[in-house]
């Protein structure tokens, strides 16, 4: 068994931030990083666009503010807002003196660019490898803490709790098969989000919701679930982002007849240079059901992998393009051989991130004892029903070291956890893995398949438009994949690094997550930011201004609700 | 504490050891190793370069005899592969000062097959004016 | 007609089962936008479960997924199918690292020598979050920029024949990093890497092969940082022998 004060799982934006800010305090404190991927392999390196602060005197914290409430479609706990604002600037300073390469302005400063349904230019990026360098810039320094011990290529099957209390993490060896107990006085969930429960999405193989669904199995209600986020600009086939930085640069999205639609959806008037919010800068909610809308009345592109439409950036010219969207370029000649200087790129949207999570205060505190979260897995909430482009990678950093700093403070309270109570429960833990997975003869169903089934199932029942029907056969079919689950065939029975015993894993927790996902889009009946119901296409504050909570029973999930903290921003229409 | 806290047994692990004939698998390699080679030539160039001055201390026989000896067909052979090497070694020191001191004008960096071409040119400007002053103090 | 299919020969080794690695022969469809990682993906799922390889995000970025395709090191990801024309293509793992199973090595070394050269910003004195970031120009990013690109994919360790020839190598990648450092405007550690970077497995021990920029996916241009350091350990040399009064 190994012993530290604080384990963070993951060691992506969030939990390499949650572990300095934890290291920090004390350097008597041991913190363990444990991650099923090298840290820099984290999904954190795919994000592309910036990450947003007040860093001007043209901006201001109540802006921000008030942009994030209004995209989130009011579900935002504003209190949690405004402590996200203001802790925001100083957050991507401290990334900056940590070596962060960020773009400049010509006298030295920090640039910033628009970004959609933000009001000024307020998202700081390091050209379009913001997420990238901002995690190596994490990495690299979190070298530097002696109190830090990585746990890299260790996969967390499960939370050991003793007594009510979190007390450490059941993880697989991968390098060796051999289930471990890591033993700590406080758990910090920082595993991202679980994308890969859609078909077609931005996210990296690994965002498989692991973390999401262990809390549940724990015991902790999964928060505003429903809420899923389509991106306006993936690549087909693929689903390869092309950031939204690209309209921030000045992009424009046409149909197939090279029109600019977004004006006939009231985000206009078009013009030849950004303006904040609106037309291409709107959100991605928004944007994202324009572009069904226009497929709907035939006037996109029919290709091989479905309908699309085109991102033109010709106009920006190939200095501006070189300098500010590299990647795009890149991504964009290799993927689909465009090449965006001289001809539009084909996009469409897709998956790209859950607004919901683990239910947390904003201290990154669970309703479990011991247990904190932060990142993509959290659900605080400042994303309400719908994120802002840029908020989420400075998500990661507030809320990651503000969870680093509770968790020292409850642990410094905390006796020394039980070692053979722990190793007692890493014992029930390989039993349930020897008998599910590894001594389990006569299995028959595959993973893929299941895996492409629900899927599918979540694309037709969850996807940017759902009603009722829909949604119900989901939960059905999510049913009968758990029920086919047990029956998971294994061929693998070696124990040095065995990636189908973990595929099967991460199917097992997809599941719940998919579940946890689809009945709470069934129970809000109403459409509000991404959850876009065409059976009841109007919100409704009345009933439903007030975040889900899933709770796992063996029956598939049970949904309550919590209200949400207005302060100083009353609903109101949320029009662009 | 700090880095990797568990790391696969070594034991385990399989050691591939590179071929001896790594250096045949690709023409980057070779050139390589050519460029290696080439020292030894331009070595055994300098050698013979000393031994020529030493026998001019010994009287114009002496030195007439040794001349006569190095141009038997095998010393020229041997010379024209030193002077092939040499000019071998010195492109690949022009490339790589491209590489090491890159030229900027304002922000941006010259391209390096530019510097690399300015390098040689330098080069091919100088030994011209050696060979003329050279022919001119012999003529 | 029946979908055109490709073979793919990849590499297994079973740690405790096998003493050396062997090839194995798979025929998976041919499609033109598949990359090499598309064909190993279609082999775990619908092939073989047993296949183990390394991969996240299929953009490129994450560094997983090098393996050596058709004997040179690439990121499979971004390898792809219709590039190999030849009807076979032959998939094993990076050359030069201890191979852990199938197609996935070790890389406990690389991270230790990524950290050796004090791969963070070093100040005599950290300036407090409340007096604002530090300024610099265009002009000094530009200065390291291209040097933070690296991925750590170690594609340039597969191709290094010095690495695999002498593993205590500190390699392109470290060294790439290491000279970012101390190219950074914000940074005061050049002191502290010195000992690294010019110790006898360092810069000096690279011979200048330059493959290694050859096979960078991200232009790095690690051959590049490793000249210019050896050009900075001289000229610190030389500094410290011409001055020795501190006036450096
Ligand atoms: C393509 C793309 C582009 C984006 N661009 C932007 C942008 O421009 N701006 C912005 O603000 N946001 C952006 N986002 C969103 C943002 O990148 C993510 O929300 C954020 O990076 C999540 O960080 P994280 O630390 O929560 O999780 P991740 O970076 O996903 O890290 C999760 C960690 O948990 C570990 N882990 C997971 N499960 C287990 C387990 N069972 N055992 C052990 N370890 C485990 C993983 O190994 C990993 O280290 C983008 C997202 C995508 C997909
Ligand atoms: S320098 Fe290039 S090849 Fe080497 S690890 Fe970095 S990105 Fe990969
Ligand atoms: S899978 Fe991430 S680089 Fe290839």
């Amino acid at each position: 068994m190994f012993t530290h004060d604080i384990i963070l799982i993951g060691g992506g934006g969030a939990g390499l931030r949650a572990a300095i800010a934890a290291a920090e305090q004390s350097s008597k404190l041991s913190i363990a990083v444990v991650s099923k991927v090298y840290p820099m392999r984290s999904h954190t390196v795919s994000a592309e666009g910036g990450t947003a602060a007040v860093m001007r005197d043209t901006d201001s914290l109540d802006l921000h503010a008030k942009d994030t409430i209004f995209g989130a479609d009011f579900m935002a706990d504003q209190d949690a807002v405004e402590v996200f604002i203001k802790e925001a600037p100083g957050e991507l300073i401290q990334l900056e003196h940590w070596g962060c390469p960020w773009s400049r302005d010509a006298d030295g400063r920090v640039s910033v660019r628009a970004f959609g349904g933000m009001s000024v230019d307020r998202t700081c990026f390091a050209a379009d490898k913001t997420g990238f360098h901002m995690l190596h810039a994490l990495f690299q320094t979190s070298q530097k803490y002696d109190n830090i011990a990585r746990y890299d290529e260790f996969y967390v099957t499960s939370l050991l709790a003793d007594d009510g209390k979190v007390r450490g993490v059941a993880a697989i060896n991968i390098y060796n098969g051999r289930l471990e107990a890591i033993a700590g006085k406080a758990v910090i969930l920082c595993t991202g989000g679980g994308g890969r429960i859609f078909p077609f999405t931005t996210n990296a193989a690994i965002k498989t919701g692991d973390g999401m669904a262990m809390a549940y199995r724990a015991g902790v209600p999964l928060k505003d679930m429903e809420f899923v986020q389509y991106h306006p600009t993936g690549l087909p086939g693929t689903g390869i982002l092309i950031t939204e930085g690209s309209r921030g640069e000045g992009g424009w999205l046409k149909n197939k007849d090279g029109y600019r639609y977004l004006q006939d959806y009231g985000l206009g008037p078009p013009t030849d240079t950004p303006v904040h919010r609106k037309m291409e800068l709107g959100p991605r909610d928004i944007l994202s059901r324009c572009h069904m809308q226009e497929y709907a009345k035939g006037r996109t592109f029919e290709g091989p992998y479905g309908h699309y439409v085109h991102l033109d950036l010709r106009h920006l010219g190939e200095e501006v393009i070189n300098k500010k969207l590299p990647f795009v370029r890149e991504l964009a000649s290799k993927y689909v051989g465009i090449d965006p200087v001289y001809e539009p790129i084909p996009v469409r949207p897709v998956v790209h991130y859950m607004m919901g999570g683990v239910h947390t205060d904003m201290n990154g505190s669970a309703p479990l004892e011991g247990l904190y979260a932060a990142g993509e897995t959290a659900c605080v909430s400042i994303n309400g029903a719908n994120r802002l482009g840029s908020n989420s990678l400075t998500e990661c950093l507030v809320f990651g070291a503000r969870a680093g700093r509770a968790a020292v403070q409850y642990a410094a309270a905390q006796g020394a956890p039980s070692s053979q109570r722990l190793e007692a429960l890493a014992r029930d833990e390989q039993q349930r893995l020897d008998r599910q997975f590894l001594r389990k003869e006569g299995g028959k169903e595959k993973i893929a398949v299941i895996r492409e089934e629900m899927q599918k199932a979540m694309e037709d029942g969850a996807g940017i438009y759902r009603k009722e029907e829909d949604m119900k056969r989901t939960c059905q079919l999510l049913r009968e994949l758990r029920e086919r689950f047990s029956n998971i065939a294994i061929e693998d029975r070696g124990d040095v690094f065995n990636t189908q015993l973990t595929a099967a894993l991460e199917l097992d927790f997809m599941l719940d997550v998919a579940e946890a996902v689809a009945h709470s889009a069934l129970n809000r009946k109403e459409s509000r930011g991404s959850h876009t119901r065409t059976d009841f296409p109007k919100r409704d504050d009345e009933n439903f201004l007030k975040h889900t909570l899933a709770h796992r029973t063996p029956d598939g999930p049970r949904i309550d609700y919590l209200p949400v903290t207005i302060t100083r921003w009353q609903p109101e229409e949320r029009k662009y | 504490m700090n880095g990797t806290a568990v790391r696969p047994d070594k034991s385990k692990l399989h050691y591939s050891k590179m071929p001896p004939t790594w250096w045949l698998k690709k023409p980057a390699y070779l050139f390589f190793m050519l460029r290696e080679l080439s020292s030894v030539f331009i070595a055994v160039f300098l050698v013979i370069l000393l031994a020529q001055i030493h026998q001019l201390t010994k009287g114009p026989e002496a030195y007439a005899a040794f001349v006569q000896k190095l141009s038997s067909p095998g010393w020229i052979v041997f010379h024209i592969t030193a002077l092939l090497f040499a000019l071998l070694h010195s492109v690949t020191w022009f490339q790589s000062t491209a590489v090491v001191m890159p030229l900027r004008l304002g922000e941006r960096e010259l391209p390096r097959n530019l510097v690399l071409a300015l390098n040689i040119g330098a080069w091919v400007a100088v030994s011209a004016v050696i060979l003329i002053l050279f022919l001119a103090l012999r003529g | 007609m029946a979908e055109p299919t490709i073979t793919l020969k990849v590499a297994r080794y079973r740690p405790g089962k096998d003493s050396a690695p062997t090839m194995q022969t798979y025929s998976v469809p041919y499609r033109q936008d598949w990359v090499v990682l598309d064909a190993l993906n279609h082999i775990k799922d619908q092939i073989d479960g047993t296949l183990s390889y390394r991969w996240s995000c299929r953009m490129g970025v994450c560094g997983s997924c090098g393996m050596m395709v058709n004997g040179v090191p690439k990121l499979t990801c971004a390898a792809f199918l219709r590039d190999y024309p030849s009807q076979e293509i032959r998939v094993e793992p990076l050359a030069h690292f201890p191979i852990i199973r199938d197609l996935v090595i070790d890389m406990s070394d690389f991270l230790d020598k990524l950290k050796s050269v004090k791969s963070w910003i070093v100040r005599k004195v950290e300036k407090p979050v409340a007096e604002g970031e530090y300024r610099q120009t265009p002009a000094e990013l530009e200065a390291f920029h291209q040097f933070t690109q690296c991925i750590n994919c170690m594609l340039c360790y597969a191709a290094c024949p010095v690495y695999g020839l002498e593993p205590e190598f500190l390699g392109p990648a470290a060294i790439a990093l290491g000279y970012r450092y101390n190219m950074d405007s914000r940074d005061q550690g050049k002191d502290l890497r010195r000992e690294v970077l010019g110790s006898h497995h360092g810069a000096w021990e690279c011979t200048f092969v330059g493959e290694c920029s050859e096979v960078c996916p991200k232009d790095v241009d690690p051959a590049a940082a490793i000249q210019r350091t050896k050009v900075d350990l001289a000229k610190d040399w030389f500094k410290s022998v011409l001055l020795p009064w501190g006036a450096r």
